[in-house]
């Protein structure tokens, strides 16, 4: 059988179905709630040479990118030579992986018919890795846990029990971070099985001409999108909070015929704890918001992501070198869109929605009895929450929703059966959003406390509260975020920190800024506004010029 | 004259509502135009029409049976009743904040869907209920009176309310609802914990809105089609069709209309469902395609696969996430933008991309030369000689060969580079990869080897398409039943009267408490058996228990049935084996060392149905001879092949016919692709058998 065009694009097709399939089976299996419920992972295929032939879209910009890039580590470290049927490979290094220890990506060989034909790869978060725990407090790596360089899980079939023994001695909750090892083994093995039927189907005994269809397609149609952009050199830079210091993060956005080179030269040195980033989560980053912007209907694979050319002085906060702590590398990784976007702002307009709350506020909970001889468990409760985004050029911000990480939240009532805790509020911040033409998307408002015979723990790792989310043209600033007690106490945005029994903890994530000018918003869309408590009096009068 | 059984399905559909009229045995089938001013009265011809046929007069119907997709038009077109929601205090924006992510992760000028009761719409009360149950915050009757007297005074026409944790203790909101008993007796009042007692506030609340939104309404037009049957003479029972899958009384009906969202796609499954009992297959595929979308349910032992949450109008390329999330009982479906109607294009890539933009039925495919212009699936079968151009709709649609070539030309061949027999089959060949990898994945997702399974498929364009998918997805066996173009309406003859109560009670098997579970097993048999007595009377019926488990950490619950009976301190371990079995069952492994808990629990209560007559499929027959042929493309073989094609009247049981054929009949065609045979059954149905299995056999 002669295969046409019309075959290779249901390949495509199929291929995309295959690594949706790794990734469901990844889902249903995985112990990490992150996994589970945010769809923290990445799963995908790729050829001999280590090229990303088609990739599963699932809830983390983070890990596009990064575990494209992965798994020519892979091959460097290994050895083609040392490939064998029956291989697992894993690491979560942070530098050659997805940024920080708690993701480990697994790789495995695909062979068929006895000819080793591709990759297949899944990334996850687990729930622990050792060190200090999830948070930014650590002044090394490795103090934030276990490191496991690239090496064999399994070899030819049979596991390798030093290494599950090593691992299993070094982390928290053991059954629950070995069973997601096997979950990311697992659904690679799921891929695999799909992709020989489907090579079995089409008669194919290798995948590299249909990874050159793909990879071809997908970077003409990525270069046809940048050569439209007007030629130039356009810079933004965005003050953000950081952990002892505030970060200014600067790029320049250099555009050429069809070369588009994002260089973040100018942003601050490395901070001494874990909110630095490495190369890799930058790169997946940045290349995540210009794709959004440029190409955002081209899949994901070496042909489209390679296009993004993106690079950062070494040392600088954003391409932290080993070994910088990196645990809450996501903090600042989730401002570099913002980043990039002010900068393609520039370039094309009506594009790039205002700046956003953007980094997630995700909180750690430790619920610990106040008398350890009561027989009460401690239990640790892990939240995901959203700010709000930006306006767009036409289009308010979404209120409470994450950008640019694609997680959910969970259940308040869910998470109050998890651990002894009350959530008493979570509703929308009234005024949050940056004024504007178009408003800001709101923050929220989350009240909690430990239930009777406990007091909470918990690690911050927020932003945005000394530097708010900017509007654009001429729309305001969103609200900025805050955290204190119930009793007044100011907490701080970074570290862990203590809520004592009997007392309440106030966060208020930020708001999106407003985009254009708000005077220029329609009286009836404002009055609505103020009757529905999205904004207050004060800023229906001073920012939207209401008078009656 | 002894007296006859003349019982009536009615399935109120977008385009058509159809009939099916069961006397005594006999089906006779009809299908009028759906009127959307006035549904009933397309009900009224209807059963006119089908007693006109079957030769009875409408005053000897015993049974009317009715589902329809009024409810979810409601919902989707936003026509429902002017509805005030209250809250706990801090949780006024939960249907708003839904679940804080994008269900598009690249489009920067996403829209979510905006929530049914607006912000200014929404109140709230200073109480709280524990996660267990217990009352942290009492209602101050100074606040809710007040707050009555607000909502009265605004006019409202209906009521939602939803506390934090009231499936764990109604006791709040029970005091709201007899606030406004005693205020406004004739307003209509729904709680959250007697709609859907279920844990996570976010799909709960939704499901009493939604429920208090379309209640005056449904309400109402339940309550006129009642009388204008009692006009007509036709004083039988009515009864309707719930999402789950069987029946319940219009009184029932009226108060939780929410539970009529999926009625009509329900019914297509019991369809399928009877005849997968009949055959003794436990392990069946139904694959329901139409204009716009294809749904696909699993049937396992004879029962199509139930849920206790879904999501309804969803807004956007029918992404999972774009809609309303609810959590009622419904027949579990994975729905996609695949029909005949589905639009054609080609992307940046050059590559062929199909739906979920349809053409509908105005102005259609380009075929039917109604001023459609963009290609779509139907133009592709046409010009690839699956569907007979002077055949389509029994001959009352004439389809142009010329204006489909002619769109698929302009807008997919020259901008893909193809010919235009090349780009016809592209267009099918994709649609049909993107029904096989979704129910591929549906099969993976319930733990499912999916070439295992029988396919059942019925509605207008399963039949062309069926084979191919069979193909795509080893699938050896293929049945496409009798009466498939009025299937649900069919389905709702077969369907028991049912009830599923269902209540959220946490609990973790290191605490089991037997005291507790009896209790409730109890309260929610009672609960479902009261509103199958409604409908039924008292008959015999049969309980099914189900307990949604999971591993301690885990988010996702899965369901595990229980025997209905007392529970003793010991039985500990008959939930920790039955979890655990099921577990393996679903993902092949089980986890040492970790705990499990019960988040949920369900009971079911359902009349017996009458067994379907067993029958043995016939997997093979006697070739008949063939004066026929016509020619199509075989997507397997990629190129055109010489088909038989005979009429499906002329086929007796037994008969087989090779493929390449064609099996024409008035409302659609069967394509046999080359690789298998269709053999046609004893009850009318054709079974269609991979050759190369029917070799071995």
């Amino acid at each position: 059988m002669k295969l046409s065009n019309v075959d290779y694009q249901i390949m495509w097709n199929r291929l995309v179905a295959v690594v949706e399939e790794q990734a469901t089976t990844l889902i249903r299996t995985a112990f990490s709630t992150s996994v589970r419920e945010a769809g923290d992972l990445s799963a995908g295929v790729f050829d001999c040479r280590g090229r990303m032939i088609a990739q599963a879209v699932t809830g983390t910009p983070g890990h596009v990118n990064a575990m494209a890039e992965s798994v020519p580590h892979f091959i460097n470290e290994i050895g083609m030579d040392n490939i064998c049927e029956g291989d697992v490979y894993l690491t979560n290094d942070p530098w050659k992986g997805t940024g920080h220890l708690h993701d480990f990506t697994m790789v495995s060989p695909a062979f068929h018919e006895g000819n080793h034909v591709g990759f297949f790869a899944a990334t996850a978060h687990v729930v622990d890795i050792g060190g200090r725990g999830y948070g930014p407090d650590a002044n090394e790596v490795y103090e934030e846990g276990l490191l496991v360089p690239i090496m064999k899980f399994i070899h030819a079939g049979d596991v390798n029990k030093d290494l599950v023994n090593i691992i299993r001695n070094n982390v928290r909750e053991q059954d629950q971070v070995i069973g997601d090892l096997y979950s990311l083994a697992a659904c690679n093995a799921a891929g695999d099985a799909r992709l020989m039927d489907m090579m079995k189907e089409f008669n194919l005994a290798e995948l590299e001409t249909l990874s050159d269809f793909i990879i071809d397609n997908s970077r003409a149609a990525t270069l046809s999108r940048i050569k439209d952009l007007p030629d130039g050199a356009y810079h933004n830079d965005m003050t953000v909070d950081g952990y002892e210091s505030s970060v200014e993060m600067k790029v320049s956005l250099t555009i050429s015929g069809d070369t588009l080179l994002a260089d973040f030269a100018g942003t601050s040195g490395p901070s001494k704890f874990g909110v630095n980033v490495p190369m890799v989560y930058t790169r997946a980053y940045a290349c995540y918001g210009l794709k959004c912007a440029i190409a955002p209907d081209i899949p994901n694979n070496t042909g489209s992501l390679k296009p993004f050319d993106v690079t950062a002085p070494e040392g600088c906060i954003l391409n932290a070198p080993h070994p910088a702590p990196v645990s809450v590398r996501h903090v600042l990784g989730h401002f570099v869109p913002d980043v990039v976007l002010g900068a393609l702002h520039k370039c094309i307009p009506g594009v790039s929605p205002a700046e956003g709350a953007s980094a997630l506020w995700n909180i750690l909970l430790s619920a610990r009895p106040l008398d350890p001889s009561s027989g009460l468990p401690p239990s640790e409760i892990m939240m995901f929450n959203s700010g709000g985004m930006g306006a767009r050029a036409t289009l308010d911000g979404l209120s409470a929703t994450a950008f640019p990480s694609g997680v959910s939240t969970m259940s308040a009532e869910a998470t109050e059966h998890v651990g002894p805790i009350t959530i008493w509020q979570k509703d929308l911040l009234v005024g949050s959003g940056g004024s504007g033409e178009f408003r800001g998307g709101l923050g929220q408002t989350i009240v909690i406390s430990a239930n009777e015979g406990y007091e909470l723990y918990f690690n911050a790792m927020f932003d945005r509260i000394k530097f708010p989310a900017r509007g654009r043209e001429g729309g305001k600033n969103g609200g900025a975020g805050s955290l204190v007690l119930d009793d007044g106490t100011v907490l701080n945005g970074k570290g862990r920190q203590h809520i004592p029994a009997g007392r309440k903890l106030i966060l208020e994530l930020p708001g999106g800024g407003g985009y254009g000018d708000p005077k220029k918003r329609s009286p009836e869309l404002v009055r609505a506004d103020l009757e529905a408590g999205y904004i207050t009096l004060e800023q229906a009068v001073n920012d939207y010029g209401l008078t009656n | 004259m002894t007296q006859k059984s003349a019982r009536i399905g009615v399935d109120i559909g977008g385009t058509f509502t159809d009939i099916a009229l069961d006397l005594d045995g006999t089906l006779y089938t009809g299908k009028v135009l759906t009127n959307y001013s006035q549904p009933e009265q397309a009900i009224l011809d209807g059963i006119e029409l089908v007693c006109h046929r079957a030769g009875i007069k409408v005053t000897e119907v015993t049974t009317v049976i009715h589902g329809t997709t009024l409810v979810t038009n409601s919902l989707i077109e936003r026509r429902g009743a002017r509805t005030a929601f209250i809250t706990s205090e801090g949780f006024r924006d939960v249907v708003e904040m839904r679940t804080e992510n994008r269900f598009e992760q690249y489009d920067l000028n996403l829209t979510l869907p905006t929530p049914l009761v607006k912000r200014t719409d929404r109140y709230t009360l200073n109480e709280r209920i524990s996660a267990s149950g217990e009352v942290l915050t009492d209602i101050d009757p100074t606040e809710l009176n007040a707050l009555v007297k607000t909502i009265l005074a605004e006019g409202y026409e209906a009521v939602a309310v939803g506390f934090i944790h009231s499936y764990a203790n109604d006791v709040n909101e029970v005091q709201v609802q007899k606030a406004f008993a005693e205020a406004a007796p004739e307003l209509c009042v729904s709680i959250s914990s007697h709609v859907s007692p279920q844990m996570r506030e976010f799909q709960r609340f939704n499901t009493v809105i939604a429920n208090a939104y379309v209640r005056p309404q449904v309400s109402d037009y339940l309550g006129r089609l009642v009388k204008r049957l009692t006009e007509m003479g036709i004083t039988c029972p009515v009864f309707m069709m719930h999402s789950a899958g069987g029946l319940i009384s219009v009184d029932t009906a009226s108060e939780f209309p929410v539970r009529l969202l999926e009625s009509g796609p329900a019914g297509g499954a019991i369809f399928a469902a009877k005849f997968a009992a009949s055959y003794g297959e436990d392990q069946v595929l139904s694959f329901d395609m139409g204009g716009t979308t294809a749904k696909i349910c699993l049937i396992e032992d004879g029962r199509p696969k139930t849920a206790n949450t879904f999501e309804v109008a969803r807004t956007y390329r029918f992404a999972k996430g774009s809609g309303m999330p609810l959590s009622t009982p419904v027949v579990e479906m994975v729905e996609i933008g695949a029909g005949g109607g589905s639009i054609a294009h080609v992307d940046d890539m050059k590559q062929i991309r199909v739906g979920p933009k349809s053409a509908a039925s105005e102005p259609g495919p380009a075929c039917y030369q109604r001023g459609g212009e963009d290609p779509t699936v139907t133009d592709a079968n046409l010009l690839l000689g699956r569907l007979d151009p002077d055949l389509f709709a029994g001959g009352e649609i004439p389809l142009s060969v010329d204006m489909a070539g002619a769109a698929m030309s302009t807008k997919v061949a020259s901008k893909a580079n193809l010919d235009k027999e090349q780009a016809a089959f592209g267009v099918t060949e994709v649609v049909d990869e993107n029904m096989a990898n979704a129910a591929r994945v549906h099969t993976v997702e319930n733990g499912k080897e999916i070439g295992n399974f029988t396919m059942i498929a019925f509605g207008g364009g399963a039949p062309l398409h069926a084979c191919r998918l069979c193909e795509k997805l080893d699938m050896d066996y293929l049945v496409i039943p009798p009466g498939a173009g009025v299937g649900s309406a069919i389905g709702f003859l077969n369907a028991p009267f049912s009830y599923e109560a269902t209540k959220g009670m946490y609990q973790r098997l290191n605490n089991f408490d037997p005291i507790r579970i009896n209790q409730l097993l109890a309260d929610l048999r009672e609960e479902a058996s009261a509103f199958v007595k409604r409908g039924a009377g008292s008959i015999d019926t049969t309980t099914r228990v189900q307990a949604f488990m999971r591993y301690t950490g885990q988010g996702g619950e899965i369901a595990i049935d229980i025997d209905y009976k007392e529970y003793v301190a010991a039985d500990v371990d008959v939930f920790r084996q039955e979890f655990e079995a099921g577990y393996y069952k679903l993902f092949g492994r089980t986890i040492d060392g970790l705990g499990i808990e019960i988040t949920n629990w369900s009971i079911t209560v359902a009349s017996k149905v009458q067994a379907s007559a067993p029958m043995t499929l016939r997997r093979s027959g006697q070739q008949v001879a063939v004066t026929k042929t016509r020619e199509f493309f075989d997507a397997a073989l990629r190129k055109v092949v010489t088909a038989n094609e005979v009429h499906r009247n002329t086929l007796k049981p037994g008969d087989a016919v090779a493929g390449p054929a064609v099996i024409v009949e008035d409302e659609t065609s069967t394509v046999v692709t080359t690789g298998y045979t269709v053999v046609a059954q004893d009850d009318k149905s054709m079974l269609l058998v991979n050759k190369k299995t029917m070799e071995t056999l």
